[in-house]
């Protein structure tokens, strides 16, 4: 059957490969047949997720992306890829009167530093093949809108995204594109952490002109577009996909 | 702990009180009482205390004197 989505023949690292939306591209890609390289931080979650994938050849390498020493591990251990996933990121609501060094370095360094660096050194190890796919799990907090409480948050999807534009311009030369999916509010277990009341959660749902919160395949799904070829001439872009959030 | 400190703790989370903040005071009923001023008392104790509260335990609090409690029993 013609399917400009699959993935056969492509190698894809996902980090964040532990949990939520991380977990959910990890398992879609490789029903379209992609072979995918786990990371994250805790080796029964990534094996957790491995059993769920399906056939094909995948593994993990435990590591934790914040530390520059691991991510110089996972690369010297990286067949050529043809496709990278960052997913691995934290949320989390903090007030700006309440923001420290401490948080600020937190955010940063997970959800800004850790991709920017592994990027690097993909490049500088030349672990990215010619026509391969880079997709960055940012946000639509702080590129298209911001709310209370999420200042760090924003600042660090935001930084991703002018990135993203970034890479996307100086690698288009070796055919390596750079996108980013930039969901609002998804239902992952990483949301559950957030200490809002059930009657917030349900005004907070109500500003959704479609009236739920998005799933971890939907943002999948929007993924694998960006690592198929049929994006192939889309570079720099990002998809937002917030159920009609930010048209009002 | 001292729950006096404490009650200045949170109370400090206001931007103004019109009323004494005591041990038996609903803390949510308390005028200025805010989903922001929830998320500060909650930075509050962790950086007071070192204490982060599982929030599906602080939603079960509603006096000074429970959510005092809970920090302690986290203790």
């Amino acid at each position: 059957m013609h399917n400009p989505f699959a993935l056969i023949g492509k190698t894809i690292l996902v980090t964040g490969a532990s949990s939520g939306i991380g977990r959910t591209i990890a398992i879609e890609c490789s029903k379209l047949g992609a072979d995918i390289i786990l990371t994250g931080r805790n080796e029964s979650r990534l094996q957790e997720t491995l059993s769920q994938l399906k056939e094909g050849q995948h593994k993990y390498i435990v590591a934790d992306i914040t530390i520059e020493e691991d991510i110089i591990t996972i690369v010297e251990q990286l067949p050529t890829l043809t496709g990278c996933v960052h997913s691995a990121g934290i949320l989390g609501l903090v007030p700006i009167q309440a923001i420290t060094k401490a948080k600020i370095n937190e955010f940063e360094q997970i959800n800004l530093h850790a991709p920017i660096l592994l990027t690097k050194q993909l490049l500088k190890r030349k672990k990215l093949a010619k026509n391969s796919s880079v997709v960055f799990i940012s946000s639509a907090a702080g590129v298209y809108r911001v709310s209370t409480a999420n200042a760090l948050y924003a600042v660090t999807k935001s930084g991703l995204d002018a990135f993203m534009r970034s890479a996307a311009l100086e690698l288009a030369s070796k055919n390596i594109r750079f996108n980013s999916v930039n969901p609002a509010m998804i239902e992952t277990e990483a949301l559950s952490n957030i200490p809002i009341s059930e009657e917030q959660k349900n005004a907070n749902l109500a500003q959704y002109p479609i009236k739920r919160y998005g799933k971890p395949e939907e943002v999948a799904y929007a993924t694998i577009y960006l690592l198929s070829d049929a994006s192939a001439w889309t570079t720099g872009t990002e998809i937002k996909l917030d159920g009609g959030l930010t048209l009002s | 702990m001292d729950i006096q400190l404490f009650i200045q703790n949170v109370a400090d989370q206001f931007d103004e009180l019109n009323v004494e903040l005591t041990p038996e005071t609903n803390f949510r009923k308390v005028e200025g009482w805010t989903s922001l001023v929830a998320l500060l008392v909650i930075t509050m104790v962790d950086e007071e205390y070192g204490i982060v509260l599982p929030p599906e335990e602080m939603r079960k609090t509603n006096t000074i004197q429970e959510l005092f409690d809970l920090v302690a029993s986290k203790q």
